[in-house]
C-alpha cells in the first residue's frame, strides 16, 4: 500500500509518501500565507491510497481532503521511533513551537510543549538572526566560532532583541551575541527536559536540528544525540506511517 | 434586546459599547456551546439564563430595588450567599469571562494580572457592567494579591467590604474567619437596616443547601454511564448558578436532573463511546469563558467533574443547620466556606486528596489542570496536584491561559496529544 503524510506546520509544510517500508518521496515547501493553496500543489498528480494530516493546518487540510487528522506529537513520535527504534526521547524544535516527547516502544507516555510565546523556537532564532544581520542558514555556523557567550536574559523574543540591539550598541562581536542567543534557547530546553526527565536514546528532529550549533550545544549537554539525515520530515513520515496501519482511530 | 437599550442608557451605560460585548459574548457562545450535538432539552432554561444576564435578570433586580431590596456584588465563592440572602439583599456574582473587556482594564492595570481580575474590572471600567451601577455594596476576600490591591482602588470609589479570608487552616484562622463573618453580618446588618434573624437565616440556608443539593445530584449523574451531559453544558449549568434567584435555578436544576437520569436509561449521550473521561481541576471558568471545556470535548474528550469554583467546590459542604441559635447558625455557616480549598490555603492539602478522590470517583482517564495566566497559587500548586494524582496512576496536563483565542491552535495540539496518550 502506498500512503502519504503531510505536516503542515508555521514556516514549512512538509510531504512523505510511504511504500514498501520506506520513504518513496519528500519534499519540504514554505507554507506562506495560502497553505491550502501550497498543500493543493504539492497533492498535484501524486499517487497514494490514503492520507493523514498533521501539524497546525490539519484541521484546514481536513475539511478540503476529508483526511484523518492527528497531532504532531503522534506523528513525531511514529515517525523517530520508525528511524531509531531505540528512540525514548525526542526533542522537536519548530518553527513555533519546541517539543519534548518521551515514548514507549513507539508510544507517547508523556511530553512537554512551550506556550504560546515564540521564545526558544525557530522563529527566535529567525528574528535574532534578522537583528544580526545574517541569514538563518549561516546563523549557526557563526555562532559556532563565538568565543565567550554573554548572558541574554530576557525569555520574551521582543525583549531579548532589544537586549542583542544594546550588545550590538556596545561594539560586543557578533559571533559572540550569536553563540549567546544559542545558550539562551539551551537553557529554556534545558529546563524543559528538567520536567520530562530524558531517557536515551535522544533524537534531535524539527528544522533547528539542522543548526549545528544547535546540534554542538545539545551533545555537550546530553552526550549522545541521534539526528535524522532531514529532521524536518520525521511529522509527515510518522502520519504516512500510520496511513499504512489503515484501521487506525485517528479523528476522522 | 432592544427592550432593555433603555434600561442600560438609564443605568448609565455605554450602550453601543455595550452591545458590542454582548454580541462578542453571544459569538463566543455560539461557537462553544451553541455547537454542541445531542443536548439536553432542560439546558434551555440555562442558556436563557446566560442570555438574559444582561437583561431580564437585571430587570428583575430592579424592580426589587424598587421595593427596598438591596444589591450586593461578589467577585468569589467564599462571601456567604445566605447571610446576604437572609437580610432582604440579593447577592449577585460579578466575575467576568470575557476577552473584550481587558484592553479596557489595561488601560490602567498592570498587563501581567490574572485575565478574570481584568475581565471583571474592564467591564466596571468600560461602562458595560449593568451590575455596577445597581449595587450598594460589593464584597471582595483576600483569595490573590491582584484582587486585594484591586479592591484597595475600588472601594475608593464605591461602596466595598473586604472579607479575609485566612490563608491557613489552623485553630487561629478558623476563630479570624469566624469573626469576619460576624463583621460581615454587622456590615449588612448596616446596609440593610435591620438585625439578622436566626429564624430567617435558617429558612435562607436551606434555600443554599437544596441549592447545593441539586448541583450535587448533577454532579452525581455526570459520573454515570453513558455520560448524559457535557462539560460545557454542566459549566453553563454552574454559570447560571451565580446569576439566577436560587429557588428558581434549583427547580429547573432538578428538571434538568429528572432529564439526565431518563438519558442514562435510555443510553443517550452526547458523546461516542469512543470519548475519554477528563476531570478539569484549577481556575473557575465563569460566564463568557467557554474556551478550555469546549477545546476539550471537541478534541475527542467528555469533561465529566469539575474540580474548580465553578464546579464541585461550590456546591459539595452544605450547612448544617442542626444548631440552636443564630451563633450556632452563622458557626456553622462560617465552618462550611472555610472548606473550599482555594489555593491562597498553605499547606492546601485537602485540596490533594479532594482532587485524587473526585478523579477516582469520576473513574476519568486523566485530569487537565485548568490555569488562568498569572494565577501563580493555582499555577505553582498544579505540581502537587499532579503528584497526588500520579500516586493513584492518574496522569494529568496543565495547561495555561489566559482569555485571548491567539493560543487555541497550540492549545487543541497538547489537549489531542494528551488524550492520545491516555489509554
Amino acid at each position: 500500500m502506498t500512503t502519504a503524510g503531510i505536516d503542515i506546520g508555521s514556516r514549512t509544510i512538509k510531504f512523505v509518501i510511504f511504500e514498501d517500508s520506506k520513504i518513496a518521496y519528500y519534499c519540504i515547501t514554505d507554507t506562506t500565507v495560502e497553505p491550502l493553496l501550497k498543500v493543493k500543489e504539492i497533492l498535484n498528480g501524486k499517487k497514494f491510497n490514503c492520507i493523514i494530516a498533521t501539524g497546525y493546518g490539519r484541521y484546514l487540510t481536513q475539511e478540503i481532503y476529508k483526511c484523518p487528522v492527528i497531532t504532531e506529537i503522534k506523528a513525531y513520535a511514529i515517525g523517530a521511533h520508525f528511524l531509531f527504534p531505540d528512540c525514548r526521547t525526542i526533542i522537536d524544535i519548530g518553527g513555533q513551537d519546541t517539543k519534548i516527547i518521551k515514548l514507549k516502544n513507539g508510544s507517547v507516555i508523556d511530553f512537554e510543549m512551550n506556550d504560546r510565546c515564540a521564545a526558544g523556537t525557530g522563529k527566535f532564532l529567525e528574528i535574532m538572526a534578522q537583528t544580526l544581520g545574517m541569514k538563518i542558514e549561516e546563523f549557526g555556523s557563526v555562532a559556532l566560532q563565538g568565543k565567550n557567550s554573554v548572558p541574554i536574559n530576557s525569555m520574551c523574543t521582543v525583549f531579548a532583541e532589544s537586549e542583542v540591539v544594546s550588545l550590538i550598541a556596545r561594539g560586543e562581536d557578533k559571533k559572540n551575541i550569536a553563540l549567546s542567543l544559542h545558550y539562551s534557547i539551551i537553557n529554556r530546553l534545558m529546563a524543559m527536559l528538567g520536567r520530562i526527565e530524558p531517557e536515551d536514546a535522544i533524537v534531535f528532529a524539527g528544522g533547528v536540528a539542522k543548526n549545528p550549533c544547535m546540534v554542538e550545544l545539545l551533545k555537550k549537554n546530553l552526550g549522545k544525540l541521534l539526528i535524522p539525515n532531514e529532521p524536518q520530515i520525521i511529522g509527515a513520515l510518522g502520519a504516512a506511517i500510520i496511513a499504512q496501519r489503515g484501521d487506525q482511530d485517528e479523528k476522522s | 434586546m432592544n427592550n432593555y437599550e433603555k434600561m442600560w442608557q438609564e443605568l448609565g451605560l455605554d450602550v453601543a459599547l455595550h452591545n458590542e460585548v454582548l454580541a462578542y459574548i453571544n459569538k463566543g457562545f455560539q461557537n462553544t456551546v451553541g455547537k454542541q450535538k445531542n443536548r439536553p432539552k432542560t439546558m434551555e432554561y440555562f442558556d436563557n439564563v446566560l442570555h438574559e444576564s444582561h437583561g431580564g435578570r437585571v430587570a428583575e433586580l430592579l424592580e426589587e430595588k424598587s421595593k427596598g431590596k438591596k444589591i450586593v456584588g461578589f467577585f468569589c465563592i467564599y462571601v456567604p450567599e445566605e447571610i446576604v440572602m437572609a437580610l432582604d439583599l440579593v447577592p449577585i456574582a460579578l466575575c467576568g469571562g470575557t476577552n473584550f473587556s481587558v484592553p479596557h482594564a489595561e488601560k490602567t492595570l498592570p498587563r501581567d494580572i490574572c485575565p478574570l481580575v481584568k475581565s471583571t474590572l474592564g467591564l466596571a471600567f468600560s461602562k458595560t457592567c449593568p451590575y455596577a451601577p445597581i449595587k450598594s455594596l460589593a464584597v471582595g476576600e483576600t483569595t490573590c494579591d491582584a484582587k486585594k490591591k484591586v479592591w484597595d482602588i475600588l472601594s475608593q470609589k464605591v461602596n466595598f467590604h473586604v472579607m479575609e479570608v485566612p490563608q491557613k487552616k489552623e485553630i487561629i484562622d478558623a476563630h479570624l474567619w469566624d469573626d469576619e463573618v460576624h463583621t460581615f453580618v454587622e456590615k449588612l446588618e448596616k446596609l440593610a437596616e435591620k438585625k439578622l434573624d436566626a429564624g430567617i437565616l435558617r429558612e435562607n440556608i436551606e434555600i443554599m443547601n437544596n441549592k447545593r443539593k441539586a448541583l450535587q445530584h448533577v454532579a452525581k449523574l455526570r459520573i454515570k454511564e453513558p455520560t448524559p451531559i457535557s462539560g460545557l453544558d454542566a459549566l453553563v449549568v454552574m454559570q447560571a448558578a451565580l446569576n439566577d434567584e436560587p429557588v428558581r435555578f434549583t427547580k429547573h436544576v432538578e428538571e434538568l436532573c429528572a432529564e439526565l437520569d431518563d438519558r442514562i436509561k435510555k443510553g443517550v449521550s452526547p458523546f461516542s463511546n469512543k470519548v475519554k473521561k477528563i476531570m478539569v481541576s484549577g481556575c473557575p471558568s465563569v460566564m463568557g469563558n467557554w474556551k478550555v471545556h469546549s477545546l476539550i470535548e471537541s478534541s475527542g474528550g467528555a469533561i465529566v467533574v469539575d474540580e474548580t469554583c465553578t464546579g464541585v467546590k461550590y456546591f459539595k459542604d452544605l450547612v448544617d443547620t442542626e444548631v440552636d441559635d443564630i451563633e450556632g447558625l452563622l458557626g456553622a455557616v462560617a465552618d462550611r466556606y472555610l472548606k473550599l480549598n482555594c489555593s491562597c490555603f498553605t499547606p492546601n492539602n485537602d485540596r490533594m486528596d479532594m482532587a485524587k478522590n473526585l478523579a477516582k470517583e469520576g473513574n476519568v482517564k486523566g485530569v487537565v489542570q485548568y490555569v488562568l495566566q498569572y494565577c501563580h497559587s493555582y499555577n505553582i500548586e498544579a505540581i502537587r496536584i499532579e503528584g497526588a494524582l500520579k500516586q493513584a496512576n492518574i496522569p494529568s496536563m496543565k495547561i495555561v491561559t489566559d482569555y485571548s483565542e491567539e493560543d487555541t491552535g497550540q492549545l487543541r495540539t497538547r489537549i489531542e496529544a494528551f488524550l492520545e496518550t491516555l489509554a
